[in-house]
């Protein structure tokens, strides 16, 4: 692996995202502008929670859906890159390891995730909600990003249409942006549904997130998880990439 | 300069039942090619040319056969290898959110060149392909011609040592397929090892000291021009028929001359060229 490859890599992708920042900026204030006001100010108001106000208990939860979906979406130009525009081939080519490509990959959407969680920590501040910063924080949100970018990066490898690509978006990051901890506890959902809600990343995130920042523990063990399921992703957007050079 | 062992290539391609089924795209080639020469690949479409610099550059792994870059085996990962050869393909795979020259500064940067060196590397280039106006466009509203110089400039930036050109000198006018020939030429004096597929012959006949014919994944064929035209014959009697034009081959102008008053209708005598022997090697056409 080679530090010079990755940031090569890494290069073109904020060469890309330099050009439309204020436009990326913009768009990514839209989404959770929406949440803040539906369920923070609008719902939230007539909600009741055991400890502080229903805004404070959705930030979390809205900053764990968007790091999820930055993170799935900043790889979504892969698919074309190697379906349409057979871009990826320069990669293939080059003297450039598959591992040094795939985080370099990674990063670039990290980097996105990040900058979209740093506007809805502002947005949220100007709501009025409580939110403890800390570094922890990051570190989860990142890891995070780091999960949904593997899996989105394992989609754009595998899958044949666009559609394929929408669908994913559809049937698994939608249904997890709502299920996962992020507007309500896991705890009102039927066992069943709660145990398979349990295994899933997004639900971690959530729940480690809100504890954060709401000063309370860090939960080692959805650390933990989440850790396994980065290096399961990478393990796995790995294989894909290389078994695109097998055909 | 790179030698090669039986190579095959099976594409696993399924079909509209689901059933899995293999197509032979490169079936059990061997050659090499020597250092500073410039080496042909022809033959029809589908033969199997694209698939041998796929493999042979890294892109795709063979099913079965072994590659060896001065001798050293290439297994498709050995990043000093991979820094050795620079290809043109077929088709435009450029990175459609750079510009022109953004897309070179990529490239170079994927081989690990140097800022001070590529900056340099990258002007020359683009003004020999007369893109210097361009550099700034998006590779997107770039002609197509132009879009194919600009894959030749992209494939030399990092000096390759041994340049793959799959059609290079497709959709360019004559005055730039003519400054390409001079290009290749250029490069292979000084030093750099070249393959090129085409399907213009005069182009294959003008430049290589020897080509490959291909057809159905096998070489049926390898060897100089003009060794090709000799095997055949160094002189054709055309005759043009009623169904159609028909063609014989003699050693020498004499014996084909003795041969043509047999023949009532239009009949010319000329040169064998290397079309000649690539339609009759690969086409089913009509013999005299
Ligand atoms: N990715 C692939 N999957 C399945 N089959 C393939 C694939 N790539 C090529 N083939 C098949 O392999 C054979 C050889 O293709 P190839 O592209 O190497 O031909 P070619 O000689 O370059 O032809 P052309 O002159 O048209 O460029 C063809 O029959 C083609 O259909
Ligand atoms: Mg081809």
């Amino acid at each position: 692996m080679n530090f010079r490859d990755i940031g090569t890599v890494f290069w073109r992708d904020w060469l890309v995202l330099k050009r439309r920042l204020t436009k990326f900026i913009l768009s990514r204030t839209v989404a959770p502008l929406l949440y803040l006001t539906a369920f923070g100010w609008g719902l939230g108001r007539n909600v009741q929670l055991s400890s502080g106000t229903y805004l404070d208990f959705i930030v979390p939860g809205i900053m764990a859906l968007n790091s999820m979906n930055m993170g799935f979406h900043g790889m979504i130009p892969i698919h074309a890159e190697r379906v349409y525009h057979k871009s990826l081939e320069e990669y293939l080519l080059s003297p450039v390891s598959p591992s040094a490509f795939l985080i370099g990959k990674i990063s670039g959407a990290v980097l996105k995730a990040l900058i979209s969680s740093l506007i809805i920590i502002l947005t949220a501040e100007i709501f009025g909600a409580n939110i403890l910063l800390s570094g922890s924080m990051f570190v989860v949100l990142i890891l995070n990003s780091i999960i949904f970018a593997e899996i989105g990066f394992f989609a754009a490898m595998k899958l044949s249409t666009y559609e394929e690509m929408a669908q994913v978006n559809t049937y698994v990051l939608l249904p997890m942006s709502f299920m996962c901890g992020t507007f309500f506890s896991t705890g009102a959902l039927p066992e069943v549904v709660r145990f398979f809600v349990n295994c899933l990343p997004l639900t971690h995130t959530s729940q480690l997130l809100r504890s954060l920042c709401t000063g309370g523990i860090f939960m080692r063990d959805s650390f933990l998880i989440l850790i396994l399921y980065a290096a399961i992703g990478f393990y796995l957007g790995l294989k894909a990439l290389k078994n695109f050079q097998e055909d | 300069m790179i030698e090669v062992f039986n190579l095959t290539k099976k594409f696993k391609t399924v079909g509209k039942d689901k059933k899995i089924s293999f197509k032979t795209a490169v079936d059990d080639i061997s050659f090499s090619i020597e250092r500073n020469e410039i080496f042909g690949l022809l033959g029809p479409n589908g033969a199997g040319k694209t698939t041998i610099i796929r493999m042979l550059t890294g892109q795709i792994k063979p099913t079965s056969g072994k590659i060896f870059y001065d001798g050293k085996i290439f297994d498709g990962n050995d990043p000093e290898i991979k820094k050795l050869p620079g290809v043109v393909p077929q088709h435009i795979n450029f990175d459609r959110e750079l510009n022109a020259a953004e897309n070179l500064e990529l490239h170079a940067r994927l081989y690990g060149m140097e800022k001070s060196d590529y900056q340099n590397r990258i002007k020359e280039l683009l003004d020999y392909m007369e893109l210097s106006d361009y550099a700034n466009y998006n590779v997107a509203k770039l002609s197509g011609g132009m879009k194919r110089r600009l894959l030749i400039a992209r494939a030399l930036v990092h000096r390759p040592k041994i340049l793959f050109m799959d059609e290079p000198t497709v959709a360019l006018d004559p005055q730039v397929r003519r400054k390409i020939w001079d290009l290749i030429k250029d490069l292979s004096k000084n030093g750099v090892t070249i393959v090129i597929t085409t399907h213009y012959i005069e182009e294959a006949e003008k430049l290589c000291r020897r080509t490959a014919i291909i057809d159905k994944g096998k070489f049926i064929a390898n060897d100089s021009p003009k060794n090709l035209c000799e095997r055949l014959g160094n002189f054709t009697v055309e005759c043009e028929g009623t169904e159609g034009k028909s063609y014989k081959f003699f050693r020498d102008r004499e014996t084909a001359a003795k041969f043509v008053p047999e023949f009532s209708g239009n009949v010319k005598i000329r040169p064998t060229n290397l079309e000649d022997v690539f339609i009759e090697l690969t086409g089913r056409r009509n013999g005299l």
